[in-house]
């Protein structure tokens, strides 16, 4: 975690993207990331939903930050995060009904994203506005990035589409068990093994090549 | 939805869309606390208990609201008990058993923001439940999670003797048992018609 004087840098930005993806890396917001990712467009309404409320709601956090009593900090995070769901959730309602039926619960159900609240008690409770604004805008792509992935290959693999557009062809058997609970399980298991299987070779390349030039002299 | 027997409606939520593994609610815990059985089932019952509590006020809360007009409120009227009744269960476990306040840590408070409980209260909301129903409803996802968690804990703690290729160990493993649970739950799913 990040100390309490740095500055503001790329860093504070990229940070949530990659090195500390809400998904792939920390773990957090899990029942969106498997519920409504079994089409690519869903997996990109809710990313852009929960990233809304993110940013939206740590903004507002940061700003009152100091006014929040300790002992009921939880509490009003949750309200103030709630509040924001309740927008998202009119909106969406208004701007698309069919979107509306596809998320169903799992859009009010942000209130409970334990990534939300994590970063409000990690991030946002501690930093001035502008820095808690690049940086949940930037766990709120990581978060959108994250569910793309898990979206995409699994309309692939179980439609054999892409946003609605066939893409593998006629021949394709489609592999239904992709788009149904398991699926999501199976691919996001296999996502977190590529992640772990890349940096196990890279730790290993690191210390093979430090081990030769130890050699070297 | 009505003519729905209490029983089938228990068992729809208990196996059939079974929270954790069907309609993936509440992986957060499962993920987190499934390690060993000692903890996973008082966690278990603690998390049915705010569940049983929060269906019962949300269906006050719906009733409150509707009277009042106030739809929009639900949501956050719904976390606010939520989080009381956490807050309750917290001050309960950590004055009659210590040991166990310090094993489940900080996934505790975290039922306050664990989704299988505001679930509950919304979907019994949108299947437009009456009391006893949305009661058998709580109890059953309540039963449903036990199970699902014990159910990983079990697997968990018999993975751990395994020799598992280091690449899969942690997260990514406990997700593979899930699935693999998960396709097992699917052949509930033609039972009760």
């Amino acid at each position: 975690m990040a100390g309490e004087r740095e500055p503001i840098s790329m860093d504070t930005f990229l940070r949530g993207i990659w090195r500390e993806n809400p998904v792939f890396v920390m773990l957090l917001g899990m029942c969106p990331v498997l519920a409504v990712t079994n089409t690519t467009a869903n997996a990109l309404a809710m990313g852009l939903a929960t990233t809304f409320v993110l940013v939206c709601s740590m903004a507002l956090i940061s700003v009152l930050r100091d006014l929040i009593p300790k002992e009921v900090r939880i509490a009003s995070f949750i309200v103030i995060i709630a509040t924001f769901v309740t927008i998202v959730d009119y909106a969406i309602q208004a701007i698309s009904l069919e979107l509306y039926s596809a998320l169903g619960a799992f859009i009010q159900l942000i209130v409970v994203n334990c990534m939300i609240l994590g970063r409000a008690e990690a991030f946002a409770s501690r930093q001035p506005l502008l820095k808690t604004l690049v940086n949940s805008l930037g766990v709120g792509l990581g978060f959108t990035l994250a569910l793309l992935c898990l979206g995409s290959v699994r309309e692939l693999l179980g439609a054999g589409e892409l946003l609605g557009v066939p893409v593998l062809g006629e021949a394709f058997q489609p592999w239904v068990v992709m788009l149904l609970p398991p699926g999501g399980f199976f691919v996001l298991a296999g996502w977190l093994l590529l992640f772990a299987w890349i940096k196990e070779r890279r730790d290993h390349r690191a210390k093979t090549a430090k081990e030769a030039t130890a050699d070297g002299r | 939805m009505g003519a729905d027997s209490l029983g089938l409606i228990f068992l729809d939520a208990a196996v059939i869309n079974n929270f954790v593994l069907a309609m993936f609610l509440g992986i957060c815990p499962i993920l987190g606390v499934s390690g060993q059985l000692g903890t996973a089932f008082p966690m278990g019952v603690a998390t049915a208990f705010v569940m049983f509590i929060a269906s019962v006020a949300a269906y006050g809360i719906n009733i409150v609201l509707g009277y009042l007009d106030l739809a929009f409120l639900s949501l956050i009227a719904y976390i606010a008990v939520i989080a009381s009744t956490v807050q309750l269960v917290e001050m309960a476990v950590k004055r009659y058993s210590p040991a166990l306040y310090r094993a489940l840590g900080i996934f505790l408070p975290l039922i306050t923001s664990n989704c299988a409980i505001l679930g509950v209260a919304l979907f019994q909301t949108s299947n437009g439940y009456n009391f006893l129903q949305s009661v058998a409803y709580s109890l059953g996802a309540g039963a449903g999670f036990i199970l699902a968690i014990v159910l990983m804990a079990g697997l968990r703690e018999q993975v751990d003797l395994a020799d598992v290729p280091s690449v899969a160990r942690g997260a990514a493993m406990s997700l593979m048992l899930a699935g693999i649970l998960s396709l097992a739950f699917m052949g509930f799913a033609g039972l009760g018609g």
